[in-house]
């Protein structure tokens, strides 16, 4: 098993050097020399000044070169500097990722909490009315799009019933943000419907599979009570195809933080990415990138390494 | 040496595998059988049907001008002339979710082809040949999978208009690797069952083992797959709409319309904001339905006993 994820973690380290390399090609390809300097000091820079910073930053250097020094700097924890914003990228990401680990984490949590009782509950009572019933509740949610959901959520909460602010929290710092909890509820609301749509579903298909094995009978035949069959045979296994489908299920979950953030103008790592994007910062959306596609990878490994431990059958050599 | 004992070959492991060679259970037929006999699936077909229809079939009874905007008629109520009223620029809005569905269901239904068929080949080879190909086949995915979707959708909406044969393909590049991974996975198990050492014991080939025996056994997976794929596809570019990085106008899309109409929001234009959001809804549910359905269908080792 340690030489298993020793073998694992070396693979997330390529694949997250591959996530730098593709993403440093397709910034390249889009912008690249004096264009990426213009698009960095600014559109009324003169052309001695694109030169200089040509010249002081290597852009003229063979992309491969730009690569390797990009990764030395990342490697020392540099992920270059926002002109636009004129603060280090680092220091964005670092005031604005505690604010979304704390939503989309809390949103995940809460999700899990209610997908998994929920999606085994349905598959014992599979075909039966709580089935259906869940079953149309879930496709609603992952039908709509999470942009129109969101929406929906403050016409009818803040709009309708005055009930709950219309913006999310406002605040530099996750602490700040924290001081005005009723502007989380509704993107933290919008984020859990979305995701327990989906787990839900998962879990029940889970669930019923599980259902269906021989251990499940052998356990009923021989006299295991209920409870426990539910608990050690239906749920243990069920949790296999979870634990993957939660890791998976990650850049779908930034992406909805995204379109989340956006749309409650929260000002987070999303709101920035998208703000970057069309501001054309590209060390930012270059440095976000990066993060994303390492935060994936680390839901990849958790996702494989937990596939290994909880199901005995699945053996990689 | 493939075919030693063909009927065995043939029937072992097979998803519609009842034991005896009855035509009947061809996984085809169960899947119709089954489709007719599930209700809710039924629904599911049903109105993917009729969507289409009102799509493709539509605009030859129902005749609006879609291509030049009307300013004399914007944001009409709706009335006898606009069944559904108009829109911001004077278009029918009944007659644009005709013309929005018909691209949104094309592009829809060629990124679910492609990325499914892709990610099945790439997944089952990766799965079944384990080892070096394995490892590499699963970094590139993993590397695909990394990169937020947006991210790519964002940059080359900076540089290129987006068009229909560049969503498809970018839609597509994005999506494969979900199949993908699934199907490695199921072939990870697969591989071991004892009627691919039974096959390989009569000396059949890796590419038999997968074609014949890896691969339907994996069915439901990638239909259930495929057809989620159409109703992610359709909320993905549902979602770029909102970005703003849809089709252009004169091109009309389901989530372009929401998102125009979700400027008026406060104003009351219900009109412009729920028939659009409702067909969204209702088309992925449609496939949503059919999905379930489908893996009931095949997966005869879940049907009640």
């Amino acid at each position: 098993m340690i030489s298993f994820m020793l073998r694992r973690l070396l693979q997330a380290l390529i694949v997250v050097l591959g996530v730098t390399l593709i993403a440093f090609i397709l910034q390249n390809l889009i912008a690249s020399g004096p264009e990426l300097a213009r698009a960095i000091i600014g559109p009324k820079a003169t052309n001695e000044q694109v030169a200089t910073f040509i010249a002081q930053y290597g852009l003229d250097r063979p992309i491969f070169v730009q690569y390797l020094h990009y990764l030395g700097q990342l490697l020392r924890g540099n992920l270059g500097y926002s002109y636009k914003l004129n603060e280090p990228v680092r220091q964005i990401i670092a005031t604005e990722l505690p604010k979304d680990a704390f939503l989309l984490g809390v949103a995940l949590v809460l999700s899990i909490l209610i997908s998994v009782p929920l999606g085994v509950w349905q598959a014992v009572r599979r075909n039966r009315p709580v089935d259906h019933v869940g079953t149309v509740v879930a496709f609603i949610f992952y039908s709509m799009p999470s942009y129109w959901l969101a929406l929906l959520l403050i016409s009818f909460f803040a709009v309708t019933l005055r009930l709950l602010p219309a913006e999310g929290s406002q605040g530099t710092t996750l602490a700040a943000m924290l001081t005005n909890p009723a502007g989380l509820v509704l993107p933290i609301l919008a984020l859990t419907l979305v995701n327990c749509a989906l787990f839900s579903r998962y879990m029940r298909s889970a669930a019923i599979e599980t259902l269906a094995q021989d251990y499940i009978r052998t356990a009923k035949a021989k006299g295991a009570p209920r409870f426990r069959i539910l608990r050690k045979h239906l749920l243990r296994n069920s949790l296999v195809p979870v634990t993957t489908m939660v890791g998976l299920s990650l850049p779908g979950v930034l992406t909805a933080g995204v379109v989340i953030e956006f749309v409650f103008n929260i000002q987070g790592v999303g709101l920035s990415f998208y703000t970057a994007a069309t501001t054309s910062d590209y060390p930012v959306e270059l440095g976000i990138t990066i993060l994303v596609g390492t935060v994936t990878v680390l839901g990849n490994l958790f996702a494989d390494v937990m596939y290994a431990v909880l199901d005995p059958r699945v053996r990689y050599d | 040496m493939t075919d030693v004992i063909p009927g065995f070959l043939d029937n072992a492991g097979s998803p519609a595998d009842t034991g005896d060679r009855d035509p009947a259970a061809r996984p085809a037929v169960v899947m119709v059988r089954t489709l007719y006999q599930n209700k809710i699936a039924l629904v599911g077909v049903v109105f993917v049907i009729l969507v289409i229809g009102f799509c493709f079939i539509g605009p030859l009874l129902y005749h609006t001008n879609q291509t030049e905007p009307n300013p004399a008629i914007l944001n009409e109520a709706p009335s006898a002339q606009h069944l559904l009223g108009t829109d911001y620029v004077g278009f029918d809005v009944l007659g644009r979710l005709m013309v929005a569905g018909q691209s949104s269901i094309e592009i829809a239904l060629a990124v679910a082809v492609i990325s499914t068929s892709f990610g099945v080949i790439w997944g089952a080879i990766s799965g079944f040949w384990g080892g070096v190909t394995d490892a590499v086949l699963m970094r590139v995915v993993d590397i695909v999978l990394a990169i937020p979707a947006l991210f790519i959708f964002i940059y080359l909406a900076s540089v290129f208009r987006p068009t229909v044969i560049l969503l498809i393909i970018v839609v597509s590049a994005l999506s494969w690797v979900g199949p993908a991974r699934l199907i490695r996975g199921e072939t990870l198990s697969l591989r071991v069952r004892e009627y691919v050492d039974a096959v390989r014991v009569m000396g059949g080939s890796s590419s038999r083992v997968i074609v014949r025996h890896i691969v339907p056994n994996t069915i439901s997976t990638i239909v259930v797959n495929a057809t989620f794929q159409v109703a992610d596809a359709i909320l993905i570019l549902a979602t770029l709409s909102f970005l703003g990085f849809g089709l252009p106008p004169p091109a009309a899309t389901w989530g372009g319309m929401l998102t125009n109409g979700m400027n008026y929001l406060y104003d009351g234009y219900w009109w412009q904001i729920y028939p659009a959001g409702l067909i969204i809804v209702m088309t992925v549910i449609a496939f949503n339905l059919i999905g379930d359905g489908l893996r009931d269908a095949l997966e005869v080792r879940l049907q009640p006993r």
